[in-house]
């Protein structure tokens, strides 16, 4: 981070993606911006990401679309296909399911199948996650789901910073980028980002530096982690916290380095617990440092139930901060 | 708009040109499947020549066009070369696609194939994007998506017409209604009698025409490409056929009905159109005779050198799964 971010104003990460966006259109003609509601009309977006960008760039570059997933991916791919740069808002993660086949089967393989002839560089933006009480298909989280196709990027933002330099960069990558945004983190202010910085895709950022365990976490989990940190601190246990920020491709390089020095991990995230990345971030550590580690990878996800409305049951449901304490506390203290 | 006058002499030749070569290729295809030379699934368009060979010579080299799994004839039609076909669907590196595509999904940019896909209903959305970037460019491209009758019963048949109607992008839907969903009849698993009456649903012209007349097919492309070009917004064609053959070659099609397919057999346009000019003095025997042999003798060159070039090498089996960040 620069003296002058540091100095600066702090930022909402909502205005981060709004800035990186409109830096981007600024830059490139190309790209262009469609999803529902997203022009200024519709109110530029439901959460006021592209706002002011059709006012701006025009209403042939950000085109609010029908309620039509398949519709609106099929339209983001097709004019990557010849040149342009489509970000593509599907508003909430949930509703990616009705635009499956566009993502996995065509945006996802068109390289491959294609011998590398086409090429698909667009960013599906989408929102999501538990706390608003938005209940079983609003606040799902499914990098997991898309991590799993060869041909998918995922990344997800923890911060401001972060938001706009992964944007840019999403934005730059010649593939299929879905870039998840969590609900919860959008109005929290942190550092603001400095005009056309990068954060290289598949690059880990150490948030916190500690000797004794390691939490590998993302998105909106990385809050949550930093203040167990905190209070693990009080407790004289030293955590080291990485925010993978990308999750396909994942950093094992710096996974590994921190693993290597702390021999304990807990994985955490607010998607479901099995079957997740925290099982495949366990999987490669435990193959690549069997000897090194001096307790087991422990995982903290969400529940495995469908996320739940009524609030204790949705604060149930969640991992936090005292839940990896705990487990924190368990792995180093026996 | 302008209303077409009919293709003249020489594009009904170069229609013939195209018939012959689709009609010999699928002849072919299936003898070398049949033969056990070949090992794939395939998806004969036999039947269906006339609607790619009348529809495409209305289009240029730098039109788009998503086809289907069910699409070769389409392909070709648009100026897939043979060779790079053939080397494909037998898996070898010289193919279009370096034998990662295969017959389901050939791609081949320099003629305007950008893709071909093996899910139902998945080439329209694309295309409508294909034709967003002709509308923002301004170039004057068309995009062109074809499928079948079942596709239109799919949500993503509803979901593109009707953005491509309220976008008014340049686009053209072709379904070829062959009369089949793989093996369900077209009227077992369809609403309405007509496709085409399905685009007053989505506030765009639908024209219902006899895909078998290579004449009637030519002119109702040559309206869409036209309104098309204009900026005049999108056209559903619904052009009707029979496929000659099962879903997939080598099944039994014990569900379609015999006797209708042996009329539609004994209907094929293919010697109709050749003997019609003929009689009209467009052509000579002679002249459509050597053009078949020529076609014959291509066809069997590019398969002939698809057998004798190399399998890609595994070490091509993780590359272009993503491209190079710059």
């Amino acid at each position: 981070m620069s003296d002058t971010a540091t100095q600066a104003k702090p930022m909402m990460v909502v205005a981060a993606l709004n800035q990186a966006l409109a830096d981007a259109m600024a830059d490139d003609e190309k790209v262009l911006i469609l999803g529902e509601d997203v022009a200024d009309p519709e109110g530029g977006g439901v959460s006021g990401v592209t706002k002011g960008l059709s006012t701006r760039f025009g209403d042939k570059r950000v085109k609010s679309t029908p309620i039509s997933e398949q519709a609106i991916i099929g339209a983001a791919i097709g004019a990557s296909l010849v040149g342009y740069k489509p970000v593509a808002e599907i508003m909430m993660m949930n509703f990616t399911t009705v635009a499956m086949d566009m993502i996995v089967n065509h945006a996802a393989k068109l390289r491959y199948m294609s011998g590398g002839h086409t090429g698909v560089p667009i960013v599906i933006r989408c929102m999501t996650g538990a706390g608003f009480g938005t209940g079983g298909q609003h606040s799902d989280f499914w990098e997991a789901w898309f991590s799993h196709v060869a041909g998918m990027k995922v990344v997800l933002p923890s911060n401001a910073e972060d938001a706009y330099g992964l944007m840019r960069s999403a934005i730059d990558d010649p593939d299929p980028v879905l870039f998840i945004e969590a609900m919860p983190n959008y109005w929290t202010p942190s550092a603001p980002p400095e005009t056309g910085h990068r954060v290289p895709l598949g690059k880990a950022r150490v948030a916190l530096e500690g000797t004794d365990i390691t939490i590998v976490t993302y998105s909106r989990m990385v809050n949550e982690a930093l203040g167990a940190a905190a209070k693990l601190a009080e407790a004289g246990i030293s955590a080291e916290v990485v925010d993978l920020r990308t999750v396909q491709p994942w950093d094992e390089e710096t996974v590994l380095a921190s693993v290597g020095k702390t021999g304990r991990l807990i994985v955490t995230h607010e998607a479901v617990t099995p079957f997740g990345v925290g099982a495949e971030i366990a999987a490669v550590v435990q193959e690549k440092l069997f000897g090194k580690l001096k307790s087991p990878v422990t995982r903290i996800g969400a529940a495995f139930t469908p996320v739940p409305f009524s609030k204790p049951l949705e604060s149930a449901y969640l991992p936090d901060a005292a839940k990896i304490v705990e487990a924190a506390t368990k792995l180093v203290k026996g | 708009m302008t209303i077409p006058n009919g293709p003249d002499g020489p594009t009904q030749v170069e229609i013939f040109r195209r018939m012959a070569l689709l009609k010999a290729n699928d002849d072919y295809t299936r003898k070398m499947v049949t033969g056990g030379k070949l090992f794939i699934p395939y998806y004969s368009y036999r039947g269906q020549e006339v609607i790619p060979a009348a529809a495409f010579v209305n289009l240029t080299d730098q039109d788009y066009l998503c086809t289907i799994y069910r699409g070769i004839h389409d392909l070709l039609s648009k100026g897939l070369p043979l060779p790079l076909l053939w080397s494909e669907i037998a898996g070898r590196s010289s193919g279009a696609c370096g034998g990662k595509g295969g017959p389901m999904h050939l791609t081949y940019p320099e003629k305007g194939v950008m893709v071909t896909t093996g899910i139902v209903g998945s080439s329209m959305p694309i295309a409508n994007g294909l034709a967003w970037g002709s509308q923002l460019s301004g170039d004057g491209r068309v995009a062109v998506a074809t499928f079948g009758d079942a596709a239109s019963n799919i949500g993503a048949f509803h979901e593109s017409l009707n953005m491509a109607s309220v976008w008014k992008l340049p686009v053209i839907f072709l379904c070829q209604n062959n009369q089949f969903g793989e093996h369900t009849p077209f009227a077992k698993a369809t609403s309405c009698e007509k496709i085409a009456d399905r685009a007053a649903s989505y506030g765009m012209p639908g024209i219902h025409v006899d895909g078998n007349d290579p004449i009637a097919m030519y002119n109702a492309m040559a309206e869409a490409v036209a309104r098309a070009r204009a900026g005049e917004g999108p056209t559903l064609i619904e052009a009707m056929t029979y496929r000659f053959h099962g879903h997939v070659f080598g099944d039994k099609d014990e569900y379609m009905d015999k006797a209708v397919k042996a009329e539609a057999i004994a209907n094929d346009p293919y010697p109709r159109f050749r003997a019609k000019l003929i009689a009209d003095g467009t052509a000579t025997e002679d002249q459509l005779a050597k053009m078949e042999a020529d076609i014959q003798a291509e066809i069997e060159a590019a398969a002939n050198a698809a057998w004798e070039a190399p399998f890609p090498d595994v070490a091509e089996l993780t590359t272009d799964v993503y491209g190079e960040v710059a």
